[in-house]
């Protein structure tokens, strides 16, 4: 063994640059978005004065922080090798409810947003079962609920936006903001950056994280090991419904209102977001830091480009180029020769 | 005589047309190594999996220590005793080598650290991964914390191997142990195995290493087609012997007696 881990070292030594690189990144794969996200804030300056300044990084933080807290949950369903297609879904509909709750219903702010929660959580426990149980694939799965969910809002609201002021102060609380200096801090951003604390904690120092990676990895693996991969699975569903639905009520907030017809394309970029941070989508591979990264390239290059005149419609095509470099990315480095 | 510590009467598993195991017996004793070896698709590994929990037979009783079980899972044989490297390891590849020995029964630190926050004792298990890699004598893996893909193919079933043996309390289970790897590495395991017995553990060995099952073994259980031929012991066959039985060329001697 002393002469094999030999020949590895002088194999190593002489890699290529691109190897190394590939080793680097395999090792440490949050490396890359975050040279991604570096190289982006300084192109970005260079083009336009007004990009770095603090009101504009609080308006980025702000458009970013619903998606973030989605692509959090969406990451926790990615690394089990799964995929969440009902994510938007789940969360305008859990703004809906809230709105309805309080407003139609009459229940007091706490209570509404309680229930709002709760049914959240019921939407991904609904995926978690209809994933463990009658053991489909979560792309159908998710894509079916996605459906059902979207139309019950529409049901349930009567297509009806309902305005913050008609809400107890408590729905739209997500919206306010401490200022700092210019920089503006939104609770929903506080909110948002808990969670991603609480979950990097969760992921990679607790039993339940280990046994998310082990079922991405290695479900039938994971299942010879001892692990209850079913119920790891449908927790991570059901968790991840919690956070979707209080990305609904950190909506609320940012919109300063509960609309049915918003939300289409949070399923998206909260997928993008993901991607984006280096969790691969064949599971077991990420992190959560690195999701909030992603997160924040596709804010900073929306809102990058908006303010160097690019179109909203070529905002999209650029975004969708980077997914696609990222996932020819995720393969290479999977490919690691070790 | 004794009673057997895991015994298994008529076990039979159906995947569709395929009769992978059909109405299979086995005995281990008390302190023994039995090795079970047969031609490939033979059963083996079925076999073991019914016993470790990893399938559900369609037929057949299980037996440890004389009471019937009923094992559902993986976890339910761990919990009773029993641990079992398989074939295919069930490594979680993309953890490191410590979360890999300790997978499914991690330990948290004390204290409200521990309880509430379920906080894992990393350094503990840090610490008894790399004593129980040391036991095996694979002291030469550099750390501890490095990811179970980024070993050998050796290494990685060295990972397998020393979290059954430093876990089992009643009957260890190996599919297959030594396939990967070198003629060292693969003496050591044959010691450790060795060494799990002496501990007064029996051992379940499969192999189609015909030296190493001939070196270590006290029984040998053929498997053919799905159920045991015969038992014999390295010392009333010769390995030829052995072969013959288990290819079918030659008559399978009647059931010798444990
Ligand atoms: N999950 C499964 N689905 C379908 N058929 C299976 C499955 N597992 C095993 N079999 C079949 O059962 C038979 C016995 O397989 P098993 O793995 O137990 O053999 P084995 O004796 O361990 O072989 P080897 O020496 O190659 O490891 C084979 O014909 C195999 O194709
Ligand atoms: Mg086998």
């Amino acid at each position: 063994m002393a002469t094999a881990s030999a020949t590895d070292f002088d194999v190593r030594r002489n890699d290529s640059l691109g190897l190394r690189l590939q080793h680097a990144l395999h090792a440490n794969p949050v490396l890359g978005p975050l040279a991604v996200l570096i190289v982006a804030i300084i192109a970005f300056s260079i083009v336009n004065g007004r990009f770095l300044t603090a009101t504009n990084l609080s308006l980025v933080l702000q458009q970013v922080t619903v998606i973030a807290v989605l692509a959090l949950g969406q990451t926790l369903i990615i690394l089990t090798a799964g995929i969440d297609l009902s994510a938007g879904a789940i969360a305008v509909f859990s703004s809906i409810l809230m709105a309805t709750f309080c407003t139609k219903a009459g229940m007091p702010g706490i209570i509404a947003l309680v229930l709002g929660l709760a049914c959240g959580t019921a939407m991904g426990a609904i995926n978690g079962f209809l994933v463990t149980r009658i053991k489909l694939p979560p792309f159908i799965v998710t894509l079916g609920t996605l459906t059902i969910f979207f139309s019950l809002n529409s049901v349930v609201s009567n297509s009806e936006t309902v305005r913050g002021t008609d809400m107890p102060g408590l729905m739209t609380w997500t919206g306010n903001s401490i200022p700092i200096g210019n920089f503006r801090l939104t609770y929903g951003s506080i909110i948002m950056l808990l969670l991603f604390a609480y979950f990097f904690y969760a992921l990679g120092r607790t039993a339940w994280g280990k046994h998310v990676y082990a079922t991405g990895d290695d479900a039938e693996s994971a299942r010879l090991a001892g692990i209850q991969t079913s119920r790891v699975l449908f927790s991570v569903y059901t968790v991840a419904g919690l956070l979707y639905a209080v990305g609904g009520w950190i909506l609320i907030g940012r919109l300063a209102s509960a609309s049915p017809n918003v939300g289409v394309e949070y399923n998206l970029d909260s997928i993008t977001a993901v991607v984006l941070g280096g969790t691969s989508l064949f599971g077991g591979r990420g992190s959560v830091i690195g999701t909030l990264i992603g997160a924040l390239i596709v804010g900073v290059f929306r809102n990058g480009l908006q303010l160097g005149g690019v179109e909203v419609v070529w905002q999209g095509f650029a975004i969708g180029l980077l997914v696609l470099v990222a996932v020819s990315l995720d393969q290479w480095i999977r490919k690691v020769k070790t | 005589m004794t009673e057997p510590v895991l015994q298994a009467r008529g076990l039979t598993k159906r995947y569709g047309r395929v009769v992978a195991i059909d109405g299979s017996d086995l005995e281990l004793y008390p302190g023994e190594i039995l090795a079970v070896i047969g031609d490939n698709g033979a059963g083996k590994s079925s076999l073991i999996k019914a016993l470790s929990g990893a399938l559900i037979p369609d037929q057949g009783e299980i037996f440890l220590d004389g009471k019937q079980v009923h094992f559902r899972t993986p976890m339910d044989a761990r919990a009773a005793g029993i641990e079992t490297v398989y074939q295919t390891l069930a490594v979680a590849p993309g953890l490191d080598i410590a979360d890999n020995l300790f997978l499914g029964r991690e330990e948290r630190k004390p204290g409200v650290l521990g309880s509430v926050f379920r906080m894992l004792d990393r350094s503990h298990m840090r610490a008894e991964a790399k004593r129980h890699m040391s036991e095996l004598g694979v002291a030469t893996l550099q750390n501890i914390g490095q990811a179970v893909e980024s070993l050998s193919g050796g290494q990685r079933q060295a990972v397998a191997v020393a979290r059954s043996a430093a876990f089992g309390s009643k009957v260890v289970i190996l599919d297959e142990p030594t396939a990967a790897l070198g003629v060292k590495e693969g003496n050591r395991v044959l010691q450790l195995i060795r060494d799990v017995r002496d501990r007064g553990l029996p051992v379940i060995l499969i192999s189609h290493n015909m030296p190493h099952v001939f070196e270590v073994a006290d029984r040998i259980h053929i498997q053919r087609l799905g159920r045991r031929a015969t038992v014999i012991t390295p010392k009333s066959h010769s390995m030829s012997e052995a072969v013959a039985i288990m290819t079918g060329a030659a008559e399978p001697p009647p059931q010798a007696a444990a």
